[in-house]
């Protein structure tokens, strides 16, 4: 897949690179034992060491570094037995340390990487730069007050993950499946609810442009952009930014931006014209963080399947397409749902029910995998009474809109509704008798050879039987009938 | 290694200092002694030398992950200079 933007002098392509902001699942905090749960009434979550007071000093949890390094491993990059926190340091009325103790030249998780799986069926492997150990920043609220920000300290402190990617994307097509693996990638693990709503999943978004075979050209950094679509939508504007920029003899200055989708633009970020001044050192209060082969590889024997197995175990069991295993592996709970649904039965067929029909019936009603109206046994059911015969596969897309709305067992609204399929010749001879019958004209076109007006026969005798029919021995019996 | 003014001035900025201009020249001068003092570190040869973390054999102390602090809302806000519903306030910093 290539992604080119036609200038007036040639041709175009992008660089990206995202920094993914993951806020790790934990108890407490990253340093200190206040509670890190989302929505509680402000500053109810802040210990001393949160909001900055002299003299205290941070102990780290063993639970954070845990995650960090499971982390880690489910994106195969390298685990650092030693790394080192450092202070960054900046002023801002939601940061109370005056810095926030982060990682820099010494990370505790260095190159790894994840393997995108494109729309197209194609796959391509994207660098993991680092994923380093950091605070999170307390929180400003703005429209409290005309004149006043408040500003909460209960994110203060709380653990996160900054995973850097390498300039490995080149589309934005490539940069939103690459957020959609890394959060099914955490997801799994359980390390990060990857909830970009709640912030617990945040993104900066690098982006430069070049003409094939240059090296790369200066970047902009888009901050804090909150959706997988804005980050795409970001990623093109910027770009189209930078060419016409190139292109009218302009350069491009490194800088801070900020994407406003509502105006569909970025735009520069003055405030953050000396923030890459950080003045990082060496954390005084902070030993380096240290651990042996026995921490990790205690780690490493409690991973669970990843997506990447899951899928090829998915094409290898069911016999389904790479496409298919990676539209099923994206939520772990769907994962889970399909194999539970596909017990005992044909995988592909199970497959088929629900992605194109169970997926758009949830779709339509707002609900998520976990809230579906329909078990996975229920799915399970209506495919077996497609296989024998109980029901026509046309009828079954009705039987799903009732499970749909009802969440009876399909068996139990296939009894009530007597939908069952009529196998029953005798019947269905009857019935198509009753209807040439009644259009001798229409029949002895078709004895004249127009055989397409069998279709219109069909039809009429499957709504004479409201669908019930057995669609192969309809036609079987029509023809014999009209053609002999 | 000597420091001009503008340097000073950016130094001071990045502190969130003031400094008077009239100040920033005597104070390059009292940097650069300080930064010269402690460049005669760079005499000794360290090739081979593990940067020293600590003079102690400590090493890092790790907490379990459970909540044992917070809940104090009253006490993280008695100091501050202005507060309003459970909030600190301060004046509007919006871009």
């Amino acid at each position: 897949m290539t992604y080119i933007i036609k200038g007036e002098t040639g041709d175009w392509e992008l660089v990206i690179g995202l920094e993914v902001h993951a806020q790790v699942i934990s108890n407490a905090k990253l340093f200190s034992g206040a509670a890190t749960v989302f929505g509680a009434e402000a500053n109810t979550q802040v210990s001393f060491i949160d909001a900055g007071f002299p003299g205290m000093l941070p102990t780290i949890n063993s639970v954070c570094v845990e995650q960090a390094v499971r982390t880690g491993l489910g994106l195969k990059a390298k685990i650092n037995k030693r790394s080192v926190f450092a202070r960054k340091n900046y002023f801002y009325a939601d940061l109370p340390q005056g810095y926030q103790i982060s990682q820099f030249d010494l990370p505790i998780i260095g190159e790894g990487e994840i393997i995108l799986d494109l729309p197209d069926g194609t796959s391509r492997t994207v660098g993991i730069e680092r994923l380093h150990l950091e605070q999170d920043a307390g929180k400003s609220v703005h429209d409290q007050h005309p004149s006043k920000s408040f500003i909460d300290l209960n994110r203060s402190g709380v653990a996160l993950m900054e995973i850097v990617s390498k300039p490995d994307m080149r589309t934005p097509e490539e940069a939103g499946a690459y957020l959609r693996k890394l959060r099914a990638i955490l997801r799994y693990l359980e390390t990060c609810d990857g909830n970009m709503d709640e912030g617990s999943m945040r993104c900066d978004v690098n982006v430069s442009v070049r003409k094939a075979g240059e090296p790369y050209r200066t970047r902009c950094e888009i901050k804090n952009v909150n959706s997988v679509r804005f980050v795409m939508q970001a990623i093109e504007i910027e770009a189209k930014r930078h060419v016409e920029v190139y292109e009218s003899g302009g350069d491009i200055v490194q800088e801070t931006r900020l994407f406003d989708p509502s105006r569909g633009e970025t735009r520069s970020m003055r405030s953050k014209e000396h923030a890459h001044d950080y003045r990082y050192f060496p954390d005084p209060d902070l030993l380096p963080l240290e651990f042996d082969d026995a921490f990790v590889e205690a780690i490493r024997a409690t991973l669970p399947e990843l997506p990447d197995e899951k899928k090829a175990r998915f094409v290898e069991t069911y016999g389904m397409t790479g496409y298919d295993a990676g539209v099923l592996v994206m939520e772990k709970e769907t994962a889970a749902y399909f194999e539970e649904a596909a017990k005992g039965r044909d995988g592909k067929q199970v497959a088929n029910w629900l992605i194109t029909t169970l997926f758009g019936g949830l779709n339509k009603k707002g609900l998520s995998i976990t809230e579906s109206p329909i078990s996975p046994a229920q799915l399970g059911q209506l495919v077996d009474l497609v296989n024998d015969n109980t029901i026509s596969g046309r009828l079954a897309k009705d039987v799903f809109e009732i499970m749909l709305e009802e969440g009876k067992d399909p068996a139990v609204i296939v009894e009530e509704r007597g939908m069952k399929q009529v196998t029953d010749t005798g019947a269905i001879e009857a019935a198509c008798d009753a209807v040439i019958a009644a259009n001798p004209e229409k029949a002895q076109d078709v004895r004249d050879g127009k055989e397409k007006l069998i279709a219109w026969f069909i039809g009429q005798v499957m709504k004479a039987t409201q669908g019930k029919a057995n669609p192969g021995m309809l036609q079987e019996i029509l023809k014999k009938k009209l053609l002999g | 290694m000597s420091l001009d003014r503008d340097t000073v001035r950016k130094i001071a900025f990045l502190s969130r200092i003031e400094v008077a201009d009239d100040t920033l020249e005597p104070l390059a001068g009292q940097l650069s002694g300080i930064l010269d003092w402690f460049e005669q570190l760079k005499e000794v040869d360290t090739d081979g030398v593990q940067p020293m973390s600590s003079v102690t054999d400590a090493v890092l102390r790790w907490r379990d992950d459970v909540i044992t602090d917070g809940g104090i809302r009253e006490k993280i806000l008695a100091n501050a200079p202005e507060a309003m519903d459970g909030f600190f306030t301060v004046p509007k910093v919006v871009e």
